[in-house]
């Protein structure tokens, strides 16, 4: 028994997608669709992470306003990988290998995001107070990395300036295989695990009381969060405010918070969104590189007002 | 003199004063009470035009309080609001001193010096005078407002619910300075109180209110009536007379 | 007791000065041109250099921090709260966009007709700002710098989108990320504004002490508080659009500052301002020559260092105020 809504959010889905590889096709079609098509598997995928780690992210803070971006996430990996530049060299970071560099700076922002998130989570802060903060953690992030860049030699500072702006015209191809693969994986497992989430969004007393091991689901929920995070930041850089949007956007929509709705719903508007958004801004107004700069705009905008309908309660 | 005529008062459209018309002489104490939501507060800040007036008028010493400037009120009548959390790092004696602002507009001279050292002795906060007020607890903080309205210098004090976190020596020890301010200086105060017998010892007259109305006004004696405060509170509470003082068992 | 603590604050307020010179000292002597002391006696061409860079510079990174930091101290009086300050407020972003818009439609304007136009704009966005945090609830402090750092970054936002579409992002940069590099005699004069701005909140002082008492205490003190509160307004969408028309944005100094000095010296403003103004000139000083060694003899912009410090040091208030509560 599916829900209308969801089945009408999949055929607005379906329809971006048909439009954003059909519209303007001319020339090599073959060709064009070729490269669409590796094109749309990363937006999808990049929409269908954001909007994934965002629920789980307030899944397990018990909280429908926070997002990892706002915590500061995207620009901590940022940083690592600037760091790792930093680190390595220009020409050290060029020559490692994809897998294994997206494999370390995983590791290095699940153990950065475990040491700054732990202690926010287990002492329940005041909500505002954490968010604060986290929104500061994003800014000193951010000033570091471009400390960092620098420091750096011309060279490895061209190298971190491609990956650290929103882009979603020039996707990486290498990343994209590696990143649906966990992705996928991600999604899967939130599926199975949709009940126990729906226990855990209570918040941590009343999910031990219901007999769950908190600590565990938890810590294992974040490092899933770290990982999505790392995934659609190594695709497309920071998005702040995106997966605010379709995660409340999908909530409004849907009027429910059970996680067998809410995350299917979440990941179609994300899609949605991006890949309407991308089609849109290709053949409509604006040109293609704005779609970042709107997206941020309205997801700030859809931020102060749940902040204020929020405080208002 | 403190002349309220006709005032009322709706917010949304409901009801918050209906109706008022009180005059308050110079000199003495007067207590308003009644239970919550009577209007007490919105009254109070309104002869403080804190808040505009919707209809009626208030004049003070003959001066209508929503026409005249601002400084010359304040050198007439002093407000105390209850809760005004403040969030400045002040020390107690800069608070204090921030009483004598009407006066000097911040340049202070010699005679305002002393009225802030008389005030802190007044209310024993020599010791405190130094210590920010974020440092204080919730009585001393207390304290340190009700100071500074006092050093106001004010022939009108208008306390909102002053005895809040006091405890029972301080709220004696602010009821008596009160006291002595009106018998031997003439001053007037108008203090909303929650604490009945506190009304009936210390106060010239109580003004009942209740629903935006005035219930009953008059001395303590003619107020305190086993019928008066079952109309204005809702049930019956026993009198006993002590020394001629009316003394209400609020609490059987 | 008390003469320990009153000795105790003397030492700082001296340690304050002293470090204040030192690095007056440092900034005139560092940077990619070679120059000493003794040359500044014996070579007019270093004497030039001194003239026409070294010390326009200087005064700009004190003028800068100083008046920073006294509009960081004004907002918080403003709206109450201790967290806010003209760039996680959408001032310093207003200005921006302000000095955007003319910039496209009378590309011809003078800089002083531009920063009119800015602080126009800053006084518009800040407004709208302090409209908005007076509606929260007051028993939520984090809420308003929160949601002044959100709304800063939508209309941050709308720069970046017009500046895009207009071609113009290297001048957004130049406007959003503070740097003195490009400070000569010249080129910076009209940051002296700041200072008359600076002067005129000591002139105040007393009545913006008592309007961050709040509303009813400072109408019951007979201050005409509507007309205070504009006038608070007014000096720091000036100090904005003046720092943010010939530096650029630079982040932190009004927020970290006067909570510093606040924490010794208290909220009198009439006592705090010039110590407000000396520890904020000696921040963005330390920040500048710090920009200028890391990486000698090229330069870090004031405003990328500032982003780190500033950050370091606001995290750490707020998590001290946070265990203290």
């Amino acid at each position: 028994m599916l829900d209308r809504r969801l089945l009408f959010l999949a055929a607005i889905a379906l329809a971006a997608v048909i439009a954003f590889m059909t519209l303007g096709l001319r020339g090599n079609v073959a060709f064009i669709l070729q490269l669409r098509g590796l094109k749309l598997l990363a937006l999808v995928q990049v929409a269908v992470s954001i909007a994934i780690s965002t629920v789980l992210f307030q899944t397990v803070t018990a909280n429908r306003i926070l997002t990892p971006s706002i915590m500061g996430l995207d620009a901590l990996y940022l940083f690592g990988q600037t760091a790792l530049v930093f680190l390595l060299g220009g020409f050290g970071y060029a020559s490692l290998n994809t897998g294994v560099k997206f494999g370390v700076e995983v590791l290095l922002m699940v153990a950065l995001a475990m040491v700054l998130l732990w202690p926010l989570l287990r002492n329940r802060m005041d909500m505002n107070l954490m968010l604060l903060m986290g929104v500061t953690l994003g800014l000193l992030f951010r000033s570091l990395s471009a400390l960092l860049s620098r420091l750096l030699d011309p060279n490895a500072f061209a190298i971190v300036q491609t990956v650290s702006f929103a882009n979603f015209n020039t996707l990486r191809a290498d990343l994209t295989v590696l990143g649906t693969i966990v992705t996928f994986g991600a999604a899967l497992l939130c599926w199975r695990a949709r009940h126990v989430l729906d226990v855990i969004g209570l918040g941590r007393e009343t999910a031990i009381g219901l007999g769950v091991n908190w600590t565990k689901a938890a810590a294992g929920l974040l490092m899933l969060v770290a990982v999505l995070v790392a995934v659609s930041t190594a695709l497309v850089g920071p998005v702040a405010f995106f997966g605010l949007l379709v995660a409340a956007l999908a909530e409004r929509l849907m009027g429910t918070q059970r996680h067998a709705t809410l995350l299917p719903a979440a990941a179609l508007m994300g899609i949605v969104v991006l890949v309407g958004g991308q089609t849109v801004s290709q053949h409509g107004l604006g040109g293609a590189s704005t779609l970042g700069v709107v997206i941020e705009f309205a997801g700030g905008l859809a931020f102060l007002l749940l902040l204020i309908l929020g405080s208002r309660k | 003199m403190i002349q309220i005529e006709n005032v009322s008062l709706s917010y949304r459209e409901v009801p918050i004063l209906s109706d008022i018309t009180l005059s308050l002489g110079k000199g003495g104490i007067t207590a308003l009470v009644g239970p919550n939501g009577a209007g007490k507060s919105t009254l109070l800040s309104l002869i403080a035009r804190l808040q505009p007036l919707q209809t009626g008028r208030i004049l003070v010493d003959s001066l209508p309080v929503n026409s005249t400037a601002s400084r010359i009120l304040a050198r007439r009548l002093a407000i105390l609001r209850q809760g005004g959390a403040i969030a400045s790092r002040l020390t107690v004696r800069q608070l204090v001193g921030f009483g004598r602002f009407p006066h000097h507009q911040g340049r202070p001279c010699a005679g305002d010096i002393a009225a802030v050292e008389a005030a802190l002795e007044q209310f024993e906060l020599q010791a405190l005078a130094e210590r920010f007020i974020d440092t204080l607890s919730g009585g001393q903080r207390q304290r340190a407002m009700v100071a500074m309205t006092f050093c106001q210098g004010t022939d009108y004090l208008l306390l909102d619910e002053p005895l809040n976190n006091l405890d029972m020596f301080h709220a004696r020890q602010l009821m008596r300075s009160l006291r002595t301010i009106a018998d031997e200086r003439q001053r007037t105060a108008i203090i909303v109180l929650h604490d009945i017998n506190q009304a009936a010892t210390y106060a010239d007259r109580i003004v009942a209110m209740r629903d935006g109305r005035v219930i009953a006004d008059g001395t303590p004696a003619t107020v305190l009536t086993e019928d008066n405060l079952e109309a204005v509170f809702g049930y019956r509470m026993q009198i006993r007379q002590i020394d001629g003082t009316p003394l209400v068992l609020q609490h059987l | 007791m008390t003469d320990i603590r009153t000795s105790g604050k003397w030492m700082t307020k001296l340690a304050a000065c002293a470090a204040f010179v030192m690095l007056v000292i440092l900034s005139i002597f560092i940077g990619a041109g070679e120059f000493s002391p003794w040359q500044a006696i014996h070579d007019p061409a270093a004497l030039q250099l001194f003239f026409a860079s070294r010390l326009p510079r200087t005064v700009a990174a004190a003028l800068t921090g100083a008046a920073l930091s006294i509009a960081g101290l004004i907002m918080q009086a403003l709206v109450r709260n201790r967290f806010v300050e003209p760039s996680t407020a959408g001032t310093a972003q207003s200005a921006a966009l302000g000095i955007l818009i003319m910039t496209l439609v009378f590309p011809a304007a003078s800089l002083a007709m531009k920063t009119l136009f800015a602080s126009i704009l800053a006084l518009l966005g800040t407004s709208i700002f302090m409209m908005t945090a007076h509606r929260l609830p007051p028993a939520q402090p984090y809420l308003v710098p929160l949601f002044g750092l959100v709304y800063g970054g939508v209309i941050g936002a709308v720069v970046t989108f017009v500046g895009w579409q207009t071609e113009l992002l290297q001048f957004i940069d130049i406007w959003t990320n503070g740097e003195f590099s490009g400070v000569v005699r010249g080129r910076y004069e009209l940051l002296w504004g700041t200072a008359l701005m600076a002067a005129i909140a000591w002139w105040v002082a007393d009545r913006l002490t008592v309007l961050s008492l709040g509303r009813d205490v400072s109408i019951g003190l007979g201050l005409s508080y509507q007309r205070t509160l504009q006038l608070g307004l007014v000096i720091v969408s000036a100090i904005s659009a003046l720092t943010v028309v010939i530096v650029g944005i630079i982040p932190f100094v009004g927020l970290v500052v006067p909570n510093l000095v606040s924490r010794i010296l208290g909220d009198n403003l009439r006592g705090t301002i010039p110590w407000v103004g000396l520890s904020g000139a000696t921040l963005v000083l330390g920040c500048d020559v710090l920009g200028r060694l890391l990486r000698y003899p090229y330069e870090i912009p004031v405003a990328t260092v500032m982003g780190v410090v500033g950050a370091i040091l606001f995290l750490r208030l707020m998590f001290t105020r946070a265990t203290h509560a």
